[in-house]
């Protein structure tokens, strides 16, 4: 009785199982070459599941692959089996039952046509034209376009911040793209507006903040028009009372932004930004807010831009800025003015050069890791470690590994500096002393105790020019080396150095924020005892990682609304802003800069 | 195969095998005509009982493979009397006569000689009783059994001694001379495959593996799919059922050989005495010897390729009528140049005798062209009329093409075509195109301004004034109008669709199995022709429509016409799936490529198989006639274009350039350029006058009928124009030499 309980399944030998696998093998190896036959009357390449279902229906037996499905099931392996399986997703019913967001706007199958080769010979029209052919718009988008930019360019700031909330998030404008695009070249049209151009920028943002968006060949369109508003001398700075600076301020972040996010769309993009922002810095005719603008850009890209090119270059601008400076006439008020403006943006980016390179000679002892390739390993080194906000996406192109500044060296030929050499950090001390004398030293010579140190900073913004508190030890470059601790601390925040979340936060709220920062900001420094330089920077590297990789997600399979989470605290970089634009600034117009950067959202 | 199956014993007398050739040429054409044979049993049989002296030693061989047999199963008693009945030499010689006839019934490739061929196999070896009376065969001629056919693999030989064998050849071929070292290596592949299924018949499981993987890396790459699938059968039950397999088996490899080379095998086979393949050869493999010089390796390459080996030439010896049907007289109006009007598909061929006056055309007709009423065609109807009349206006505004003036392309792509795009037609006026999608429907748009519309109801059609002028335009229901029709009846991809040359009728034919005609006046299905039982893979309506031609995955192209529901026509010899299938410009015939790789011209007067041709190496997806009818061009997977001469049964051309599967193909309407478009996302255009023309100067009359193609596709490769990753799956020449060209958006 026991026994026969024991046996309830029919026991197969070795051989059988064996015998029964290897005939299977033939089998199936017919039904391969079946399917095969199916896929090739379909004119594909792809041998999908229901290729193998049609030939085993055809064979007579069952289908078992289950449903064919688009996505491409991912394999998985258990090592110790040597198994390997598909993973099966579970898919919550409810979810897909209830899912509001239900792609619809499915283009009807159409055919159009192109003569595309007259005479035999080249192509009627060029050959980029592809999406424009593909996508007609479908009643329901054309809606949603004309809603968008109507809200965006108009007038209630409350659904300007819904379109813009909605740009940000919505999975399924991807055929709209090249509208919005062509809407926000119109930049050029309307110079003379502030605040339009402010809007258009902010369309900008969410655009390249959509996860589902493929900006591809259109992040040099979008660039081109954000460097628009950086360099051009728009037709709104004419009137002084205008606050172009801080639109300025704005696009260069947002240019840097897109730049990490999206840079690697476009082969060689960030070296092309380089290049015309020191065309336009090395052009005398250029009026000074262009110059600004060209100075906000480099170091919103980074300390390494700061170093190619604004630093080189500053020896031969600053006669021409002492000259506009030292004219004390009434006809040169307001040129003046634009001249500290100016004065102080460099200020501010020297100060940070100085600071990350003085950081970055020390780290590469702590970070060799990465470190496996040769060339000016400190610079490099230094770069990777302590800017994390400088470096690309990881994944992107097969310099990425090298970072940007080897890019640049290895980068396109006749470049003026390409057989640029890394000056050392005395030297460039000592250059830069020159030009800003005291002025500079006070971001260094700290000292050990902490307390001046945020204080000075402000004291600093608000009055450049001013006196020199404790120079002495601002000399005395083996401080820096010794007091390195504090370097992270200062960077803790970079200020300097605009990390993409910052653009990822919601809304305007940056800009918000910023006008707290004054107060804050001196708390914060004190409050954030963790800020190791190490630690943050694998946040932020951390949260860039994230989000790239969350760009190119294909809409049908996510559902996640909200777009990259604002996890990095807006203070660190809340005050990057209002740190430049406030340079030399009067104290009265503070506050017209601080609210026009209040977008009303 | 004559010269083969007499064995080596007829090697001393050199003059028997002169005397062949003729007799090998009556089995084959009895073969090719389908009909079982039955002459060959004599000459082998004089063969036979002229040698006697050799002939028992294989007989002795025989009879020692019966008693083993026997003993295995225990028949002690068959045993005895097989022994003693087999001292006698009365009885061996008749079992002599029955394997000479068994040897040379098994000549023909068909299946039902196989059969034959297999049962008197089977009863030597495998039936005790008929092995006793071996002259009263097997009643059951020509049923293919697949244990009858795979029995002859059942001869035992030494498993060890196989490889040897193999490598004994191989040594000897490898140094006989360089100009007979290419023909002999033809046997290497065919044997290869015999031999390892023996082995696997047998049961030598392991044995077979170490020839397997021991040899297989010798055969040429062009078989390696076939290969692979043989590398899975280890064991015998998995021949059965396996449909490759049968493929081998019944149907012989065919080799071309010239005679001095195939002397040389035969003789060393018979110093070794090397049974075992030289059986093979016997059974399994047919010799085409000719006289002459040997070919080349790279004019043998040329041939090779296809499942079952070169087509034999006798296959291809069959007069085909590859002229145009003349056009019938039609009243032009006053002011059209009526010498310019060329007949329906625009051939250049009868432009000569027409450029005098309409009135003497009817004269003078086309020796290659078959006479008008060899298969009935359909009446022309007025509206047949009109718009031939309109072809021949176009006609006179056609661009002349050529190297100097190549077409314009006009790409239409199918956009959002996410139901996967699987096969598109236009019509020859090029006003509409239709697209076949995998989700089972089919699509036609209009790609004039010109809207589709429904006929009205039958209410409404009653309504209407019958006698009014315009009653054609009134019977249409505006309503309907739109750019697009959606036509859903299948239940599976739709493989293959064809319009009427009318614009009345679409056809469309699909994985389900049927071939269906839908109406463009309603855009409703009227007919579902059931015939095929498996995929159909390509459908198309002949030139003078009525007639259509359909193939698919059961291996036969039926012949319809639009009002049967049965086929008039069964063409059967393809050893695979047919994979496209095109009729000749004068509708007589009609051509299939299949996945065997060979391509075969059937006549639709009689069903009979008229050509043959191999050198692809893979399945053909594409095939287009050239306008004058003389030509075709064939595409394949392994994108190669390749030409071929109708008249002569020839290839005359290799158009290399294509890096993915060839799915279209077309001439220019005066023949001069042919556009070829593949899944490389290419359109290629060819030289195609070069082509013919530089061939004509060659003396390709020759009996050998081998021609060296030179590598010239550079030089005929007129342009390659690339789309926007859209696969090129249909081209098509306006009237007036537009290329149009179609595919799906692939993003």
């Amino acid at each position: 009785m026991a026994e026969r309980e024991e046996r309830r399944f029919a026991e197969v030998s070795r051989e059988s199982i064996k015998l029964m696998a290897e005939s299977a093998g033939v089998e199936l190896s017919d039904d391969v070459a079946g399917s095969s036959h199916f896929m090739r009357h379909a004119k594909r390449r792809k041998l999908t599941v229901e290729d193998f279902n049609r030939a085993l229906r055809w064979s007579n037996v069952e289908a078992i692959c289950g449903y064919g499905s688009q996505d491409a099931l991912p394999f998985r392996s258990v090592k110790e089996g040597e198994l390997f399986f598909t993973e099966e997703r579970e898919v919550n019913l409810v979810e897909l039952a209830l899912a509001t967001n239900i792609p619809k706007g499915c283009a009807e199958t159409m055919v159009r046509v192109s003569v595309s080769y007259l005479d035999g010979k080249g192509n009627v029209e060029p050959q980029g034209t592809v999406p424009s052919a593909v996508q007609s718009l479908s009643e329901d988008l054309l809606k949603y376009y004309q809603q968008i930019t109507r809200a965006i360019l108009g007038d209630d700031p409350h659904l300007m911040k819904v379109a813009l909330l909605d740009l940000q998030s919505n999975s399924k404008i991807a055929a709209l793209l090249p509208y919005f695009v062509y809407v926000i070249s119109g930049v050029k049209s309307v110079s003379h507006d502030l605040e339009q151009l402010n809007r258009l920028l902010h369309m900008v943002k969410s655009l390249v903040q959509n996860p589902y968006l493929y900006l591809g060949s259109y992040v040099r369109s979008l660039v081109s028009s954000v460097m628009y508003c950086i360099l051009e001398p728009l037709a709104a700075s004419i009137n002084p009372l205008n606050d172009h600076w801080t639109l300025r301020d704005y696009a260069a972040l947002l240019l840097s932004h897109i730049l990490w996010t999206h840079g690697d769309l476009v082969s060689g993009l960030y070296h092309q930004i380089l290049l015309s922002l020191q065309k336009v810095l090395s052009d005398p005719v250029r009026p000074l807010c262009s110059h600004y603008g060209a100075v906000v850009g480099l170091h919103a890209l980074g300390w390494k831009a700061v170093e190619r090119v604004l630093f080189p270059h500053l020896p031969a601008y600053w006669a021409n800025l002492q000259a506009v400076l030292d004219d004390y006439s009434v006809s040169n008020a307001q040129v003046k003015a634009d001249g500290h403006k100016v004065y102080g943006a460099i200020l501010v980016a020297v100060e940070r050069l100085l600071k990350m390179k003085a950081l970055s000679l020390s780290q590469p002892a702590a970070d060799a890791g990465p470190g496996a390739h040769s060339g000016s390993a400190a610079g490099v080194l230094g770069y990777r470690v302590s800017s994390p906000g400088l470096s690309p996406p990881p994944e992107p192109l097969s310099e990425a590994a090298l970072g940007i500044a080897s890019h640049l060296q290895t980068g396109g030929a006749g470049c003026p500096w390409e057989d640029w050499t890394p000056v050392p950090l005395p030297a460039m001390y000592c250059e830069l002393y020159s030009f800003f004398g005291d002025s500079l030293a006070m971001r260094f010579s700290t000292g050990p105790g902490f307390g001046g140190d945020p204080a000075q900073p402000g004291d600093a913004r608000k009055d450049p020019p001013g006196p020199a508190s404790n120079h002495d030890t601002a000399r005395k470059m083996p401080q820096l080396t010794a007091n390195l601790n504090i370097s992270p601390r200062q960077d803790g925040s970079p200020r300097t150095d605009p990390p993409p979340p910052s653009l990822a936060a919601t809304g305007c709220g940056s800009q918000r924020q910023a006008g707290l920062s004054r107060d804050v900001f001196p708390k914060a420094r004190f409050t954030s005892p963790q800020a190791g330089p190490l630690v943050f920077s694998f946040l932020i590297g951390g949260r860039q990682m994230g989000r790239s990789c969350r760009g190119r997600r294909p809409f049908q399979t996510t559902f996640a609304l909200t777009p990259a989470p604002a996890a990095v605290p807006p203070r660190a970089y809340a005050h990057k802003l209002p740190v430049i634009g406030r340079v030399g600034k009067p104290v009265r117009r503070w506050a017209p800069s601080h609210y026009s950067l209040h977008l009303p959202l | 195969m004559a010269a083969i199956q007499g064995g080596m014993a007829e090697a001393v007398e050199i003059k028997d095998i002169k005397t062949e050739p003729p007799v090998d040429a009556v089995v084959n054409n009895n073969a090719n005509d389908g009909s079982v044979l039955s002459a060959s049993p004599g000459p082998g049989g004089s063969v036979g009982s002229t040698k006697p002296a050799t002939g028992a030693l294989e007989e002795k061989q025989t009879l020692l493979a019966i008693l083993q047999f026997l003993k295995k199963n225990q028949l002690s008693e068959s045993v005895d009397i097989l022994r003693r009945e087999a001292g006698l030499p009365q009885d061996l010689f008749d079992l002599k006569g029955a394997d000479a006839s068994s040897g040379s019934g098994g000549t023909p490739g068909t299946v039902e000689g196989g059969g034959l061929d297999a049962n008197s196999l089977l009863s030597r070896v495998t039936s005790s009783s008929a092995a006793q009376a071996p002259v009263k065969a097997p009643p059951a001629e020509d049923q293919p059994d697949v244990s009858v056919v795979l029995s002859a693999y059942s001869q035992q030989g030494d498993p060890a001694l196989y490889e040897v064998y193999y490598s004994g050849l191989k040594k000897f071929i490898e140094t006989v001379l360089d100009c007979h070292r290419a023909e002999l290596s033809q046997v290497f592949y065919p044997l290869f495959v015999h031999m390892y299924l023996e082995l696997v018949y047998n049961n030598h499981e392991n044995v077979a593996k170490a020839f397997f993987e021991k040899f297989s890396g010798d055969q040429e790459c062009y078989y390696r799919e076939d290969l692979q699938v043989l590398s899975g059968l280890t064991k015998k039950e998995h021949m059965r059922g396996n449909e490759t397999l049968l493929d081998f088996r019944t149907s012989k490899f065919v080799l071309r050989i010239s005679r001095d080379s195939y002397q040389l095998l035969k003789r060393h086979l018979q110093e070794r005495q090397n049974n075992q393949i030289w059986n093979i050869i016997q059974e399994h493999l047919y010799i085409d010897i000719f006289d002459g010089m040997p070919r080349s390796k790279s004019q043998i390459d040329a041939m090779s390729g296809s499942l079952a080996g070169e087509g034999k030439r006798e296959a291809n010896k069959a007069k085909v009528y590859y002229g145009l049907l003349k056009e019938p007289e039609i009243e032009l109006p006053l002011d059209d140049e009526d010498e310019e009007a060329e007949n329906e598909e625009g051939k250049p061929k009868k432009k000569k005798p027409k450029k005098d006056s309409t009135g003497s055309k009817s004269k003078k007709q086309d020796p290659n062209a078959p006479s008008q009423t060899r298969i009935p065609l359909p009446e022309l109807k007025d509206s047949d009329k009109l718009d031939k009349i309109m072809y021949m206006k176009e006609a006179t505004k056609r661009i002349r093409l050529g190297r100097d003036n190549l077409p314009s392309i006009c790409f239409y792509s199918f956009l959002n075509a996410y139901q996967g795009l699987t096969a598109v037609d236009f019509t020859d006026d090029s006003s509409l195109i239709a697209g076949g999608f995998a989700d089972s429907s089919v699509r036609v748009w209009s790609v004039t301004p010109k809207k589709l519309r429904k006929v009205k109801s039958a209410a409404d059609l009653n309504l209407i004034d019958k006698e009014s002028d315009d009653v054609l335009e009134r019977i249409m229901d505006e309503k309907t109008a739109s750019e697009s029709k959606l036509l859903y009846g299948h239940s599976g991809p739709v493989y293959g669709i064809s319009f009427s040359p009318d614009r009345n009728y679409l056809l469309s034919s699909s994985e389900d199995g049927t071939v269906r005609l839908w109406s463009l006046q309603t855009f409703t299905c009227l007919v579902g022709y059931k015939g095929h039982n498996y995929p159909v893979w390509d459908t198309q309506f002949s030139p003078h429509g009525y007639y259509f031609v359909s193939g698919g995955h059961d291996r036969v192209a039926r012949l319809w016409v639009t009002d049967h529901h049965q086929p008039l026509r069964m063409f059967a010899g393809h050893l695979a799936d047919i994979t496209c299938t095109r009729f000749h410009p004068n509708s007589n015939y009609v051509a299939t490529g299949s996945s065997d790789r060979t391509i075969r011209l059937w006549d639709v007067l009689n069903g009979n198989c008229v050509r043959i041709f191999t050198g692809h190496k893979g399945p053909i997806h594409a095939l287009s006639f050239s306008p004058n009818g003389k030509f075709l061009a064939s595409g394949a997977t392994d994108g190669r274009v390749l030409l071929w001469d109708i008249g002569h049964g020839l290839m005359i051309g290799e158009l290399k350039g294509h890096t993915d599967t060839i799915y279209s193909l077309k001439f220019s309407r005066d023949g001069e350029i042919l556009a070829s478009g593949s899944m490389d996302n290419t359109v290629r255009l060819w030289d195609a006058m070069k082509a013919f023309d530089d061939l004509e100067t060659d003396d390709f009359t020759a009996t050998t009928g081998h021609i060296h193609l030179q590598d010239n596709s550079q030089e005929l490769l007129l342009g390659c124009y690339t789309t926007k990753s859209s696969p090129v799956l249909h081209l098509h020449f306006t009237r007036r030499n537009l290329l149009l060209a179609a595919g799906g958006y692939n993003p």
